[in-house]
């Protein structure tokens, strides 16, 4: 065995609910590996356990052959694995050379750093990957391009065996995506290996030897790029088989029949920025339309824009035939417009408060006359919603942040079916819930849409998309690229539409 | 910043501009001063300004370690107080022993501040702001709420009132050697770097294994001896400890600091633009002191705080623009 | 070192922020009862009452801000500039025509500009996202400079018995300004429990980005609660100055920012916000005033008091750590 490291049966569980288990990872020297799974399959856990952010249950991890006695961070890096976050680790006021060096500054007489030498070394090791900037300029100066690879050039610089990059191309344009897969390609020829994550299916082929794919916790399958296909890779992450979706035609399994209403919502290519660069969707009354597609595709983005939280810099939005983006969140509620957000923590509850304060936090307006509230109203009307939607509380005056997440979840969708939006936008409504929870929360939205309002309904789980929605859009790197009607959608279908797009070949009708 | 290539003039100005404002104001304000009031180039009003305003000089620098970290020290004024009534009881062992003693009772207090920061977790403000009244009490507990008269006879006033090489007053030596050293510290050393990094992004910091809490226990240490140093000199330069001294100095610190273009959320600062500033501040006070003794106005002491406040309030503008910048660019 | 990390934690798992505080309030009063000559008698508690009133004024208004996880350090410097302003216009020259209108001026003026203080620390933190300690830096600086400038730093002594009922007067036997803080605090509390404005303030506390998600009207509330922190500063400075019959400007509302964020914090305000405990306010206003009292009244000097001030703060807010954890 002479990889260079090699992960093999990891267990590992947070309170009792098991995030990784019999999960294998093994990563050839100089090989560009990459790490491929479905939102919670384990993929991050996986790095952490490797970086020694996370102790692992039960497995062993070797590197180079000896066992690996990594525990926290600083001793990954001081074992060669340098990980290039999201969110940068770097500090963007100082200049380039320090982010480089700091930490390993070269010294004068012992204590003075020498600037000179520095700024050499910064230099050099940016020029290895064909960068010339000013390496005294401030690092917040640059581009996030630069600065992600001012941190790849940080972690070669301290002799890093192993690059481990999480969704490096997320926020990079595309001319930046080639400048960071130069120097992919550039660690390749120096013999260090690169453990790639990333969402973007079509990048792996171009830079990657070999994929692995994480489901649920296990190592589903790795392959060699060269010998496998998107939709291959899709399956597995899915867990379904290929050979099914290739086959599978139109069939009128899934999806309820909707009676349309008139139109409540029209987005006309409405861009917000390189995250959601081109954005169509109609919604009438009475109907679910999903929004599909695979992480970092503008899904959550688009939301935003009809909840007027980030503003649009080009297209139409129309609410109610009448063309505007509203100015944010409060005008757009007025408007008659909800958005359950996909971070419940941060951006849902408000921990301290009760239930039902938390419930009504959207309702205020209507349920005060004169800036006084309404108490008798607000307890009839969170009643009302603690029984229909069945949320288990000891009362409604306990804080929120003592339920479970399904409770949690609920007590935020009432706060939004609370005012009657006609447009309620739902970002993962069911994410973290538990699976009785789930099965609620997805009647819930449909009933709600059966009294005449309209849905927008964003999921990274195609089966609720499927069954749930009756359009589905499917959206692509910021783009709204196809829409699917029911009757007629299975998960494959829409799976296929995604792979088909990845691919970029053929037409989606000849099938 | 120190690069080996060309001087770079134009690079320079634009990334230094807070620095070279602050000091285009001093040239112009001393320029005016010079213009205009007869006595305002002697040699009298130089040292004597100079000699002044050491202290707060002193206390600036410390402040602008402490704000380059992203925190704040509002203990400094009492510190100093506290410190003035310690170096007076000290001073008939003579200045060898009364400087340092009186620099290691503010490093004392700059302790617990580290220690209620660092290890108790309490924000900067509220510790420091509790470190400020303790100080307070304490100077004056062991004065006795009196002034304390220093001793004459030592060689300790010699520090605020004897000339060093028969020029300057030797509290402007003293300064003139810290603001040297500490800026070579922050420029040269790794635990002044350390300083400047936690101040961009601590959790950055930790993640690059920076030792972030030993530079942060410095940088209050740091704070509280410059706030010891400051107390010798008032005891000094007045003759006695006053425990009754150093209201308001914290914001005179933060004012200077900030003037000389340190970033109030951290991460980037300059030494010698914060001993401008300080400067500048003060020379705004001398020169409305020649203005009164003029006549022309009749502009009243109590001007200086309104003054350092429209500073502060113009500054914390720029700031923000630059700072809503940078994060944009963060995107 | 286990024991010493399980305590503060298990007197945080109570409901700390409320029996703590009684519990020691309890603690001081039967200290006092036992040991303190005269405390049981009616002086004693008019003495107390007189002094608690601006203490607890100014900190019912930091503890809105505080709830807005803001914090506002011109208090004091707003309790001068009120204080200065007031017996400058009741002593002027239509002051003097017109007592009448003159006394109402006096108090509704500098109010009004005190509230203008809070709208320029209002939209320093809430719309130029300047750190509120630094944004209310700059008026703890410049706020007392104006107060003397108007003054030229003279002491104003005046009688004016209408206006310093602000300060002396006594309604049923008790001093004004405790029924007028107490009055405050009903207002207030209502304010909080049964109003939009102090339901949004409470979340905007508890978590920013929920609450703008759910259409609060952020920015609005926290001007608000700086400008209603500022009045009432003023408010407080105006009542310094009536019990006086005197403006200093150096020394109204000198440190009052400490004496209110301590009172606050003791009374349950959670620094990170989120919680707008107003009678805890003045319980905590209570507390400090009866430790400086029971340390005068016991032969400690006034400078131990403020040490003993120093070690309060820091231990509330220790525990504050914990519970939050």
């Amino acid at each position: 065995m002479n990889a260079l490291v090699s992960m093999s049966g990891i267990e590992k569980s947070f309170a009792g609910v098991p995030a990784l288990s019999q999960a294998n990872l093994e990563i050839a020297p100089g090989e560009v590996h990459a790490l491929i799974g479905q939102n919670g399959a384990g993929k991050s856990t996986m790095i952490k356990v490797l970086t020694g952010v996370y102790d692992r249950d039960a497995g062993d991890v070797h590197l180079a052959g000896v066992p690996s006695r990594i525990s926290t961070p600083r001793e990954a890096q001081e074992s060669g694995i340098a990980t290039i976050y999201q969110e940068l680790n770097l500090v963007p006021l100082r200049s380039v050379t320090e982010n480089i060096i700091m930490g390993y500054e070269p010294k004068r007489l012992g204590f003075l750093v020498d600037w000179r030498e520095g700024n050499m070394r910064a230099r050099e090791v940016l020029m290895r990957f064909g960068i010339d900037i000013d390496v005294t300029e401030p690092l917040g100066n640059f581009s996030t391009a630069i600065q992600q690879l001012v941190a790849i050039a940080r972690a070669v610089s301290l002799d890093a065996k192993l690059v481990i990059m999480d969704e490096p191309t997320s926020s990079l344009d595309a001319s930046e995506v080639e400048v960071l897969f130069g120097v992919v390609r550039e660690l390749k020829k120096q013999g260090v290996s690169v453990l790639y994550v990333s969402h973007f299916l079509d990048e792996l082929f171009q830079i990657c030897d070999r994929v692995t794919t994480m489901r649920d916790g296990r190592t589903v399958s790795t392959r060699n790029v060269q010998d496998t296909t998107k939709l291959e890779m899709i399956a597995d992450m899915l867990g379904r088989n290929k050979d099914e979706i290739a086959a599978d035609g139109l069939t009128d399994f899934a999806g309820a029949k909707a009676k349309k209403g008139d139109i409540v919502l029209r987005a006309d290519s409405v861009s917000t920025g390189p995250r959601l660069t081109h954005f169509d969707l109609t919604l009438h009354r009475g109907e679910i339309v999903g929004l599909g597609g695979l992480l970092g595709s503008g899904r959550t983005e688009a939301a935003r824009a009809l909840f007027g939280v980030d503003g649009k810099r080009s297209g139409a939005i129309e609410l109610h035939g009448v063309v505007g983006q509203p100015s944010g969140p409060g005008d757009a509620i007025v408007n008659g417009v909800g958005f359950l957000t996909e971070d419940r923590k941060a951006e849902g509850i408000i921990p301290d408060m009760s239930v039902r304060e938390n419930m009504t936090l959207a309702l205020l307006p209507k349920l005060a006359s004169r800036g006084q509230i309404d108490f008798a109203r607000e307890r009839e009307i969170v009643q009302a919603f603690i029984d229909d939607l069945g949320i288990k509380a000891a009362h409604m005056d306990q804080p929120i942040r003592e339920l479970s997440g399904g409770n949690q979840q609920k007590v935020l969708l009432a706060r939004w079916l609370a005012t009657q939006p006609d447009i309620l936008i739902l970002d993962e409504p069911t994410r973290g819930v538990d699976v009785g929870a789930k099965r609620e929360i997805q009647s819930f939205i449909r009933s709600y849409v059966e009294k005449g309002f309209g849905v927008v309904l964003i999921s990274s789980e195609f089966e609720e998309l499927v069954e749930g929605a009756d359009r589905i859009v499917v959206m692509h790197e910021g783009r709204s690229v196809k829409e699917l009607t029911n009757p007629g959608v299975t998960e494959n279908i829409l799976v296929r539409a995604l792979a088909h797009h990845e691919e970029g070949t053929g037409s989606w009708n000849a099938q | 910043m120190l690069d080996e290539t060309a001087f770079d003039l134009r690079k320079y100005l634009r990334r230094n501009s807070a620095s070279v404002t602050v000091w285009i104001a001093l040239l112009a304000l001393i320029l005016f001063g010079l213009m205009r009031y007869d006595n305002f180039g002697s040699a009298y009003n130089f040292s004597s300004f100079l000699n002044y305003n050491a202290m707060f000089i002193a206390i600036a620098l410390g402040m602008c370690f402490v704000i380059m970290t992203g925190g704040i020290d509002l203990s400094v004024g009492s510190v100093a107080a506290f410190t003035s009534v310690v170096a007076a009881y000290l001073s008939p062992y003579g200045i060898q022993v009364a400087l340092p003693g009186a620099v290691l009772a503010g490093v004392g207090f700059g302790a617990i501040n580290a220690f209620c920061i660092i290890i108790l977790r309490i924000p900067p403000f509220i510790a420091t702001l509790a470190t400020m009244l303790a100080a307070k009490g304490g100077a004056l507990v062991i004065s006795g709420a009196q002034t304390i008269s220093v001793d004459w006879g030592s060689n300790f006033t010699k520090l605020g009132m004897g000339q060093a090489f028969g020029l300057f007053p030797w509290a402007i030596v003293i300064v003139a050697g810290l603001t040297l050293a500490l800026w070579l510290v922050l420029e040269r050393t790794t635990i002044g770097r350390t300083v400047l990094a936690i101040g961009g992004s601590e959790d950055a910091s930790n993640l690059m294994g920076l030792k972030v809490n030993r530079a942060k226990a410095f940088v209050y240490l740091l704070s509280g001896g410059c706030a010891g140093l400051a107390g010798v000199f008032l005891a000094s330069g007045f003759g006695a400890g006053q425990p009754l001294e150093g209201i308001g100095w914290e914001l005179s610190a933060i004012a200077s600091v900030v003037v000389g273009g340190t970033l109030l959320t951290g991460g980037m600062g300059s030494i010698p633009a914060t001993v401008a500033g300080a400067l500048l501040l003060g020379l705004v006070f001398n020169v409305l002191n020649f203005e009164n003794g003029q006549g022309t106005i009749s502009f009243s002491a109590y001007w200086q705080m309104v003054i350092r406040g429209g500073f502060l309030f113009a500054v914390i503008l720029l700031q923000s623009r630059v700072i809503a910048r940078q994060q944009k660019v963060l995107g | 070192m286990e024991r010493a990390m399980k305590l503060p934690q298990r007197v945080a798992s109570m409901p700390f922020r409320f029996h703590g505080g009684i519990a020691a309030l309890v603690a001081l009063l039967v200290f006092n009862a036992f040991f303190t000559p005269n405390f049981l008698q009616l002086q004693t508690l008019f003495v107390n009452i007189s002094q608690v009133a601006t203490i607890a004024i100014v900190a019912m208004g930091m503890t809105l801000v505080i709830a807005t996880g803001g914090i506002d350090l011109s208090v004091g410097a707003v309790m001068a500039l009120a204080g200065a302003l007031a017996p400058l216009i009741f002593l002027s020259d239509l002051g003097s025509a017109n007592p009448m209108l003159g006394v109402t001026l006096a108090i509704v003026l500098p109010l009004f500009i005190a509230g203008l203080c809070g709208v320029f620390n209002g939209v320093m933190v809430a719309v130029l996202n300047v750190q509120p300690i630094v944004a209310t830096l700059i008026l703890f600086i410049s706020g007392r400079g104006i107060a003397q400038v108007l003054t030229n730093g003279n002491l104003q002594t005046f009688s004016n018995p209408s206006f310093s009922y602000l300060g002396t007067g006594k309604v049923l036997g008790l001093p004004f300004q405790g029924w007028l803080a107490l009055a405050i605090a009903c207002v207030l509390f209502w304010v909080i429990t049964r109003t939009t404005w102090g339901r949004y303030l409470l979340a905007i506390g508890g978590n920013e980005r929920a609450a703008y998600l759910s259409g609060g009207p952020v920015r609005r509330v926290k001007i608000g609660a700086y400008v209603i922190c500022a009045v009432l500063a003023g408010l407080a400075g105006l009542i310094v100055v009536a019990i006086n019959s005197a403006s200093d400007a150096a020394r109204n509302g000198n440190l009052m920012e400490l004496d209110a964020i301590a009172a606050a914090v003791v009374g349950g305000a959670l620094l990170q916000g989120g919680r707008a405990p107003i009678f805890g306010a003045i319980l905590g206003a209570v507390i400090i005033q009866l430790v400086k009292y029971t340390l005068l009244a016991n032969g400690v000097e006034d400078e131990v008091a403020l040490i003993a001030k120093a070690v309060i703060i820091i231990l509330a807010v220790w525990v504050q750590q914990f519970r939050r954890a």
